[in-house]
């Protein structure tokens, strides 16, 4: 039996290899050079081909000649550079309000039973109208100034932070709060040694959606209330149909958009250094 | 067995009782019993198991000897004082080790410590911490992060916790249930080593008859609707028990007696 074993069995290892696609295997910065290339390519066929006009599609050469032209006018600190400071500031100051004023009712709504059943409601209920309608109150009642921006800003921010900071409050595990609660912590020390450090994940998730939102607010303040900001300059380049300009200037708002976004995941990456596979996962 | 039974409480009255539950009672809103009349005496350095099945009364039971809910009748009474709330001199652990990810092992250890005395006793404590973290064999990860922890390191570290404040009583709400079987065994083992080492007065909810055996001198068999003690059973095995123990006769009839028992309760 065992010479037969010997003489019949293969004597090669059985290795063998699993089939994986061509396209799962694109080296990451080799895929993202492709869909970017692939887009650039779309847009000058678009614009080049006569199917649609420059006039509504600027080509890609085009949009470069004006983005040149604007990073010379903000490197010179001339008027484009000076919206572009009206808008961060609108932006820093409309982010930070929204950060006390979120984190102030999330821990309210979170931590308490009345937030809960008397705050709550009434927050998603406001949560729920079309925010930017509000704009023209703001201005009514702000002026044309930088404030209206702040507050359509910090208005359409505040939401997501109370939301993160109130479900952030509830993620801590029934053996948490027990163990908290047989050590006879006081409700101050469950707050900050245990509801709000296990909370920080969902806080920054709504620090994160807010960050999206204040930009959002910023633009659309200063498209419907004018002054000196970026929404304005877009507003007048698109009435006068330079869409060059709007382009460029919307490629500056989205590199301000992701520094923002950029500088909230880093903060969150050394601060939850607990956690940190999930942060490129949160939105 | 039963005279076993009614031995229990006699065979150790030599050492001092520290904690005794006296006709304990709960009811929830109305009518909805919960537990009736438990009465329940631990002694110095005995280790003691409730066991029971799902609803018959053992969290309640636990919750209110760790004075975290009242009861609504009867005497509860640790170290000669009622207990009336959470006390220091009561130490917990729970299914899930429960450590704090931004926090260090020693960290997590002097927890009780930072939340009682604040930050500089915490500081203070950790060379006692120290010394926890080599009984339960946790050298060398003292500054290690949970994460780094495997389930059954967490578990010690959450009887080194449970230590710190030196408790008069020991409470385990299944311990070990969320690890796996075999590491299950080998804590457990543990666990007797470390109670014996600190002559810990101990207290542990099951839902494993072989467990409850392995570890116990008194099984209390608990019944459900409403939740009461139906049993007290002392277990005559030799200390230190060991995993052999298992497989002798001795073992297997007292796990049978205690099978037999709940599965008459919850047939009635």
């Amino acid at each position: 039996m065992s010479e037969h074993n010997s003489t019949e069995l293969p004597l090669e290892e059985t290795v063998w290899t699993q089939k994986v696609s061509w396209i799962d295997k694109v080296p990451r910065s080799v895929g993202i050079a492709m869909v970017l290339g692939a887009f650039l390519f779309l847009w000058w066929f678009l614009s080049t081909s006569g199917l649609v006009p420059s006039i509504i599609l600027p080509t890609p050469m085009e949009t470069l000649d004006d983005l040149i032209f604007v990073t010379e006018n903000v490197l010179r600190g001339d008027y484009i550079a000076s919206s572009l400071w009206t808008t961060m500031r609108t932006i820093f100051f409309g982010y930070l309000l929204a950060i006390v004023i979120g984190f102030g009712l999330g821990v309210l709504v979170g931590e308490t039973g009345f937030g809960e059943r008397s705050v709550m409601p009434l927050l998603v209920g406001l949560d729920t109208m079309p925010k930017v309608a509000f704009a023209p109150l703001f201005v009514a009642w702000l002026g044309f100034g930088i404030a209206s921006k702040v507050a359509l800003a910090t208005f359409i921010a505040t939401f997501p932070i109370i939301v993160g900071t109130a479900a952030g409050m509830h993620s801590a595990d029934q053996n948490a709060r027990m163990l908290f609660q047989s050590m006879g912590a006081s409700r101050w020390q469950t707050l900050w040694k245990m509801k709000l450090p296990t909370g920080l994940p969902q806080i920054f998730t709504g620090l994160k959606i807010g960050a999206v939102g204040v930009m959002a607010g910023a633009i659309t303040g200063e498209f419907i209330g004018g002054g000196k900001g970026v929404g304005e300059l877009v507003r007048l380049a698109a009435t006068q149909l330079d869409t060059p300009r709007v382009f460029s200037l919307i490629i500056y708002l989205s590199v301000i958009g992701m520094l923002l976004y950029a500088l909230v995941v880093w903060v969150q990456r050394w601060i939850v250094f607990w956690k940190k596979e999930q942060v490129l996962a949160n939105p | 067995m039963h005279q076993a039974a009614t031995a229990a409480h006699t065979s150790m009255h030599h050492s001092e009782t520290v904690y005794e539950l006296t006709n304990v009672g709960k009811t929830y809103g109305k009518d909805v019993v919960a537990l009736e009349n438990v009465s329940i005496a631990l002694h110095k350095g005995s280790f003691s198991a409730v066991i029971g099945s799902s609803g018959c009364g053992k969290s309640t039971l636990l919750n209110i000897m760790a004075g975290l809910i009242p009861p609504s009748k009867g005497r509860v009474v640790l170290q000669d004082k009622p207990v009336l709330g959470p006390r220091d001199d009561i130490g917990m652990m729970f299914q899930q080790a429960t450590l704090f990810p931004w926090r260090t092992t020693i960290e997590n250890i002097v927890l009780p410590i930072e939340i009682r005395d604040g930050r500089t006793a915490a500081e203070n404590a950790k060379s006692r911490a120290k010394e926890l973290i080599e009984l339960v064999g946790l050298k060398g990860f003292k500054d290690a992060y949970p994460s780094q922890l495997s389930g059954g390191m967490a578990q010690r570290a959450s009887i080194c916790r449970m230590l710190i404040t030196d408790p008069a009583v020991l409470l385990l709400d299944e311990p070990f249930s969320a690890v796996d079987e075999l590491t299950r065994d080998f804590m457990n083992m543990e666990l007797q080593r470390i109670c014996l080492d600190c002559n810990a007065t101990t207290f542990l909810v099951t839902h494993s008859i072989p467990e409850a055996v392995i570890l116990s001198d008194v099984v209390y068999i608990m019944a459900p609707r409403p939740g009461h003690v139906a049993e007290v059973v002392e277990i005559d095995l030799s200390r230190p028990r060991n995993l052999d123990m298992i497989t002798t006769p001795r073992f297997s009839e007292i796990v049978h007696h205690i099978r037999a028992r709940l599965d008459d309760e919850a047939g009635q």
